[in-house]
């Protein structure tokens, strides 16, 4: 099946300026060759530490940062070369929900106006009446009321905040959304709420989603694929069950050994990882997970990692990885 | 619109709130009672007047207040309370106008500047800090001067010295905007900067405005009436409170009310807007709102 969005080899470095004339001291290298594809009514979850870079990468997408190489192909088509009027109409058709509801909606404008505005901006209503009732009807779907077109956002709880949100990136009927750890700012019990909507949403409309997030839990709950991310770069990526099944790289083992567990008499051993990330301005040559690796070898320090696919013969997806432990004739 | 559907609409009941927190503040009942007394005189002075406030009779010269002539006769014979009272218009049309086009182009400037950033942000600030770095008064005498004295060249003089002002103050509260996530949400929703601007920046500002506006106010009517009083402004014999000062100075000595009142109204209204200001200041900041 072809994918709905095709990220290819992305890369985004963000210089450091300083010094008296601005002068670019060092480089930030926040996405570092990502490449990712989503297929329609499937949903990648994107996890990795903060500083990871995995939001750059999901505003890199929508162009709300501008990469420097690599390629976006929206439905075959590169968007990277879009401007003006033609990139506003690819934009309708990517969305994305943040991670505040707070601060991601105006608190000046009536939630009738958040929501239905993309309609207006895209001149896709024919009058305010046919707004007001593509609004009230959206708002229906993600569980709020019509009552609910002239009240302000602080009228709302933080959950409801979040279908605003929701509502808000559903209006233009996009075909790929990015969550941008949507559920992070909300309390537990409204978190499988949230969850359980935006699910229920791409089971109706086929939506294809990246969920970026560094909850494993929420990730495993909601995804059909998941890419681990480190410091830039993607380590591993398969299908959830194989993932959490045969986690292969020692990061993805570390993380998901550092994932609290529903049952707290089961002891286990901490496998926790030495150190922090390092700075993505200083990325460690070679492996750039070699420094914190408990399996880190000679190769490690000096020779990047090729992608390795290791998914048992015959499965439908590939099971990749980038570490070394996984060279030719190193298959488990 | 019906006043039913009217009180029901979002804006309004936001409106009603402000009321209500205003009027919960002693000295912004007393700042909105002295601009509401000020304003219903100057609308119904024509009403309230009991003379011409031009109209010319030498054998009343220079009266003292009393029961006919409230606050006494100037050197024409003519009313002083009636001047004062049409003073009031002007004044009150000359800081209304200054404050809606200086506040008008000022928040446009600054939002533009502080959205679209960088160069232009630059090239625009740089600007009006030049504007800021004269006095206020000494840039209006300059521009009033240039354009000869009259009443349309002191309110331009006026309105393009308060300008600045709105304009950098509006630029510091888009720099904030312009980081919210709702900009971004806009910007994937494909919304050009000038809609981003006209709907999201500038109403986030517009409460900033509305105080800076009520505090400009009380100084607008200052160089106003500073501008007639040292001739660049209402040419005689317009009743303009500054003028009128003018002209009574020369009788302080001997005729006290002829400078006395309009100076009162002047001082009396300035600061009702300064205390109107500040306590919208309190009341529209939105982290002490609720």
């Amino acid at each position: 099946m072809n994918p709905v969005i095709d990220v290819r080899h992305l890369v985004k470095h963000f210089p450091l300026t300083g010094g008296l004339l601005g002068r670019k001291i060092q480089l930030l290298k926040a996405v570092d060759g990502v490449s990712l594809a989503v297929a329609r009514g499937e949903t990648l979850g994107l996890v990795g530490e903060s500083g990871s870079g995995k939001s750059t990468v999901g505003n890199c997408i929508l162009r709300l940062i501008e990469p420097d190489r690599g390629d976006i192909l929206l439905a075959g088509q590169s968007i990277l070369t879009l401007t003006g009027q033609e990139l506003r109409r690819a934009r309708r058709r990517m969305q994305m929900v943040f991670q505040d509801p707070q601060s991601s909606l105006d608190p000046r404008m009536t939630v009738k106006k958040i929501v239905g505005y993309p309609l207006e901006v895209h001149g896709l209503a024919a009058s305010s009446a046919e707004i007001a009732d593509r609004v009230a009807h959206l708002l229906q779907e993600v569980g709020l009321s019509s009552d609910h077109l002239d009240r302000y956002p602080h009228e709302f709880s933080g959950g409801q905040r979040q279908r605003i949100g929701i509502a808000r990136a559903l209006i233009t009927e996009p075909d790929f959304i990015i969550f941008d750890e949507p559920t992070s700012a909300l309390d537990v019990s409204v978190q499988a709420q949230i969850l359980n909507l935006i699910k229920d949403l791409q089971r109706r409309h086929g939506y294809a989603y990246l969920f970026i997030s560094h909850d494993l839990t929420v990730v495993r709950h909601i995804s059909h694929r998941i890419a681990v991310m480190y410091l830039g770069t993607l380590v591993e990526s398969a299908t959830r069950k194989e993932l959490f099944d045969h986690p292969a790289h020692p990061y993805t083992l570390a993380l998901l050994a550092s994932a609290p567990k529903p049952n707290p008499l089961l002891r286990q051993e901490l496998a926790v990882l030495q150190g922090d990330p390092p700075s993505p301005v200083q990325v460690p040559p070679g492996c750039r997970f070699h420094p914190r690796c408990p399996h880190a070898m000679e190769i490690c320090r000096d020779t990047e990692p090729e992608q390795h696919n290791i998914s048992p013969t015959g499965a439908a997806s590939p099971h990749l990885v980038c570490c070394h432990l996984y060279r030719e004739g190193h298959r488990r | 619109m019906a006043i039913a559907t009217l009180r029901h609409h979002p804006r309004f009941r936001e409106l009603g709130l402000t009321v209500k927190i205003l009027g919960r503040n002693p000295l912004a009942v007393a700042g909105g009672i002295i601009i509401t007394a000020m304003i219903l005189l100057a609308t119904f002075a024509p009403l309230l007047a009991p003379f011409d406030p031009i109209g010319i009779s030498l054998s009343d010269r220079l009266k003292p207040p009393s029961g006919n002539h409230f606050f006494g006769t100037d050197e024409m014979g003519r009313d002083i309370f009636s001047r004062v009272l049409y003073g009031a218009r002007i004044s009150m049309v000359i800081g209304l106008m200054v404050v809606g086009i200086a506040g008008g182009l000022g928040t446009l400037i600054g939002a533009t500047a502080g959205f679209i950033g960088g160069r232009i942000d630059n090239f625009i600030m740089r600007l009006m800090d030049v504007m800021l770095s004269f006095p206020s008064l000494v840039l209006a005498m300059a521009l009033a001067a240039a354009m000869g004295p009259s009443l349309t060249s002191a309110v331009f003089a006026v309105t393009v010295v308060m300008i600045p002002k709105f304009a950098r103050l509006v630029r510091g509260e888009a720099l904030a905007v312009r980081e919210m996530p709702y900009i971004a949400a806009a910007r994937v929703s494909g919304a050009k900067n000038g809609w981003i601007i006209l709907h999201h920046v500038i109403p986030n500002c517009i409460s900033t405005v509305i105080v800076l506006g009520t505090l400009t106010l009380g100084d607008t009517i200052l160089v106003a009436a500073s501008l007639s009083f040292i001739g660049l402004g209402a040419q005689p014999p317009t009743p303009e409170w500054g003028a009128m000062i003018s002209v009574g100075r020369k009788f302080l000595m001997d005729q006290w009310w002829y400078a006395t009142f309009p100076g009162l109204f002047i001082l009396v209204t300035v600061i009702g807007f300064n205390v109107l200001g500040d306590a919208l200041r309190d009341v529209l900041d939105p982290r002490i709102r609720r």
